[in-house]
This record gives C-alpha cells, structure tokens and sequence, in this order.
C-alpha cells in the first residue's frame, strides 16, 4: 500500500545526566553514565540501590507554561512538556498563543506505564481512608490519567488531531512513535507529537526488584552497574526520563522548508502471545522474528543495509536471546554482524520512556556519525560475542556515517516492537 | 480579623491561579473570578479548600455556589468568621 512518507523534524530530550537534547549527544558522545546511588531505594530497603534520575530544570514562571498550569502536573506530565516544548523549538515551530484556532491535523500520543502511583500512595490513599475525599481538590484525575502528559501538550500546542496516550509496558515509547506515523500514514494527521515519559518513583519499581529483575550486585559502583550484553549482567537499572519527537509527513515538512532529520521507512508491532516459550516476562522467540522480518520487509532492506542496531537489551537474560534473534534474522555472524549497543548502559532501563529515549539517541547518533560506546562491556557475554563477534559491540566509541538504523523495544506482556529509520539525505 | 486582611489573604490565594498576571492590572471587588481573573473552573475547589485552610474555616457547596466575585469570597469569609 502506498502511503505518505513520516519524518522527523523534531526532537528533545531529557534523560539521566542530561537536560536537553545537546546534553545527551554529548553524553552518547562521550559514553558516559547517568546512573547515581539512590538514597531512596536503599531507605526503602531495595537490593538495587542505583538509578537514573532524569531532572527536568523546567522553568514553572515561563508565562506559556504558567497559563497552561504545568506547575500543577506531576513529574511525568513537566518531564513530559519539557521535552515536547525543546521538540518543538527544535522542528522551527512557533508555540500558538492560548486563544489560537485549533490545529486538527497535528495530534498527541504520549506513553506513560503508572504515572500516578506517586499521586495514590501519597495523597489519594491516606485522605481516603481518613474520609476527607471532599479534600483532594482538582488535580488528582490529571495527574493520575495516563493521558495527563497528552492533555497538557494538546494544550499547549493547540493540537486537535486527537490526544491519547498509549501504554504496552518496555515497547511503549517505540509504539508511541510507531502509532504516531501510522496516524500520518492513513491520514489522520499531517503532524504527531510522539514519545513517552518516566518519572522516577520508588513505588513503580518495588514490584520489579521484588522479582529480582534489578541489578543488586554494583551499588557500590553506580556507572558500572547497567552492563546489558555484558557476562556480568544480573538485571536491568531503573532510569526516568521523557523522550518526545515532532514527526511530520514528508510532503508537509517540505513545504514548509524544516530541516528533516530520518525518515521511518520500517516498522512493525506484535505480541507473541505467550505461546512458544513467551510468558509475561520473557519473549516468544517466533513473534520476535516475525516482527524483525516485517519491519525490514516494509523497509524493502536486505540485512547488509543496516549500518546500526539499537537493542532493547537491558542487562537481563534476554540479552543473549535478543542476539540470537537479530542474528538469525539478519543471518549475519561475526565479522559482517552491524554494530550494536544498548543506551541502557548510560541512562538505565526507563521503562515506558525507554524506547523513545533510545530512538531520540539513536537520531542523534545517525545524525552525528557515530556509534557511541557500549559501556560496560568489557566482559561481554562469551554466547554474545560467539555469535556476533566482540568488533560488533564497540568497546570505544565508534565514528562512522549511518544510513539505515534500527530500533527494537520489547516489553512485559510478550509485545515486540521495531522500527528501521533512514538518514535523511536531500534529493535520496 | 478585620475585612482589609481578609481581603489580602483572599487576594494573595487567588494570584496562585490566575494563568496571566495582567488580568490582575483591571481586577477590583467586583471582578468575577471565572470571567475577569480567567481562572480555570476547576480550580474553584483547590481555591475553597485553600480559604478554608487559611481561615480555619468550613465552606459550605451552597456557600461556594454565591461566590462569583472577589467581594463575594471576602464577605462570605469574614461573615463566617464573625460567626465562629
């Protein structure tokens, strides 16, 4: 089916050890860590006490943002407007005055996995049970309504297309930005404002350390603690953060003279089901495929056109499963497999902001020619580096030009999602 | 307490939701507090609760309802006050 083509002419980001998006190219340049101790997590008593703390530094006295009242959003809707507004900017758009006409071919899709727990535990819960309901006041529902970061957006941006927000677990950032431009493909939309936030919160990551799924083993050394690909990997570290992209179709982005960052030429979305050895927590090996396959089926690519690989690993046993994945369907072993690394390493795992923080590193990575390290790997998994070989997990950062990325997400609930995204280049 | 104090305090909650400083540059008693300040409607109820705090004082929905001015929220709070 022929559709209209989505670029991408925006894009911010705030992360662990980086406020913007020039924060974080200069963190993925220099391979550096953003994951600290956790002085929360140990007094909670967590086994893992290290973390990625994305701070937004947003300005609450900006005259735009004090009419739209961010400062009465939590973290997850201000994470969120920050990096929209720096998305924004970034796509050469002017921010509509708050009486403007209603922009009905621009819409929102912001992901969010519990946005609110903050909001329950702390002042829902106790008001409850001490009966003064009448006293919770107007921003609860905002602020526990997953579409609360859309809500505000849409607002800010007078954005009418429609506004949702979108939640499959690890894969809802990349399926916030998949869903985006499968607006624009079928024409709901000429222009989305896509992406996820996470908002670092003690209560949202109990459950996953309860499971043993957070590395305990490097508290001591918070930078050396995310280790995805590595032998010494003995679970994820929790990251927060927003990642949000200004996608437009390609016709409209043209004629208005913005600059083009990549196209999506690639994408697909499934759910193993649980079937074939996939549970709750680990991945059907068929659905990954299928949905590797279909991605690169759509983008019309032979296996040797992908110069760059931007895993989901997260430092779990997944890892090694999501190698042989791309392997077997790349059919690429050592010496001919691309380059691979996992942002992981650097910001943490950030759960439902995962995904779309990756894809914004992997826009800059391809926009800056380079391929950033892949901290951590210094005893990479011998299975790994069997089947790929170790030059494929670059040790230091590798610079090089990127034409054709890919980006895959997978998630609790057996979801797999992939993205394949193309350098933008006049003319190609 | 007497009506000028109230009238601060009132004034000082007020500002916390008003979404552009300049409607307060027009604002006098008789200004309505959905129209003229443009605060958002839904924050009528954090602004009761906020009064309520503030003067130790219980706001009644019926109460709330005949607020639309400033002066209003001052005379229903100082009435209640004298009341106590």
């Amino acid at each position: 089916m022929e559709h209209r083509r989505v670029v991408i002419t925006g894009i911010g980001t705030v992360a662990p050890g980086a406020k913007n998006s020039e924060e974080f190219l200069e963190l993925l340049k220099e391979g550096r860590s953003g994951i600290k101790f956790s002085a929360e997590q140990e007094e909670y008593g967590f086994e893992c006490q290290v973390a990625g703390k994305a701070e937004s530094g947003i300005d609450l006295n900006d005259p735009i943002l004090k009419y739209h009242e961010v400062q009465l959003g939590n973290d997850f809707i201000q994470l969120a407007c920050t990096a929209a507004l720096e998305a924004w900017k970034s796509a050469g758009l002017d921010i509509p005055e708050p009486d403007s006409e209603v922009d009905y071919r621009t819409g929102v899709v912001i992901g969010g996995i519990t946005p609110g727990t903050d909001v329950i535990v702390d002042k829902i819960a106790p008001l409850i049970k001490r009966k003064k309901v009448r006293r919770l006041g107007s921003q609860i529902v905002p602020n526990v309504m997953p579409s609360g970061a859309s809500a505000y957006l849409s607002s800010i941006f007078a954005a009418g297309a429609y506004s949702y927000s979108l939640n499959s677990a690890c894969s809802t950032g990349t399926d916030s930005i998949i869903n985006g431009a499968a607006s624009i493909w079928l024409g709901f939309a000429d222009r989305m404002i896509v992406g996820a936030s996470e908002h670092y919160s003690p209560y949202n990551l109990a459950g996953f350390d309860s499971m043993r799924l957070m590395n305990k083993q490097w508290n001591h050394e918070p930078e050396r603690a995310s280790r995805p690909l590595s032998n010494t990997a003995h679970g994820f570290v929790p990251g927060s953060g927003a990642g949000i992209l200004i996608l437009e179709a390609h016709d409209v982005a043209i004629a208005r003279g913005a600059k083009i960052y990549g196209e999506i030429i690639g994408s697909a979305v499934n759910c193993g089901a649980q079937r074939g050895g996939g549970t709750m927590t680990y991945p059907n090996k068929d659905g990954v495929i299928r949905a590797l396959n279909t991605a690169l089926g759509y983008s019309q690519l032979t296996p040797s056109d992908i110069d760059y690989i931007n895993g989901h690993l997260s430092g779990t046993v997944a890892d090694v499963l999501e190698i042989s994945n791309w392997r077997d369907v790349l059919k690429l072993g050592p010496g001919k497999f691309p380059p691979i690394n996992s942002t992981k390493a650097l910001i943490g795992h950030c759960l439902g902001a995962a995904g779309a923080l990756e894809f914004n590193a992997m826009v800059l990575q391809v926009e800056n020619n380079f391929v950033h390290q892949a901290l951590n790997t210094e005893d990479i998994h011998p299975e790994i580096e069997g089947m790929i070989g170790r030059e494929a997990v670059p040790m230091q950062r590798l610079d090089k030009e990127i034409n054709i990325a890919a980006k895959a997400s997978f998630g609790f609930g057996d979801v797999n999602s992939v993205i394949i995204y193309k350098k933008w280049k006049e003319n190609a | 307490m007497d009506r000028s104090e109230v009238n601060e305090k009132v004034l000082s909650i007020l500002k916390k939701y008003t979404r552009k400083d300049d409607v307060w540059e027009t604002a006098s008693g008789d200004s309505k507090i959905l129209e003229d300040l443009q605060i958002n409607s839904a924050r009528l109820v954090d602004i009761m609760l906020d009064l309520e705090d503030e003067f130790d004082i219980e706001i009644d929905d019926e109460t709330m309802d005949s607020i639309m001015t400033i002066d209003n929220a001052v005379d229903a709070i100082h009435a209640k006050m004298k009341n106590q």
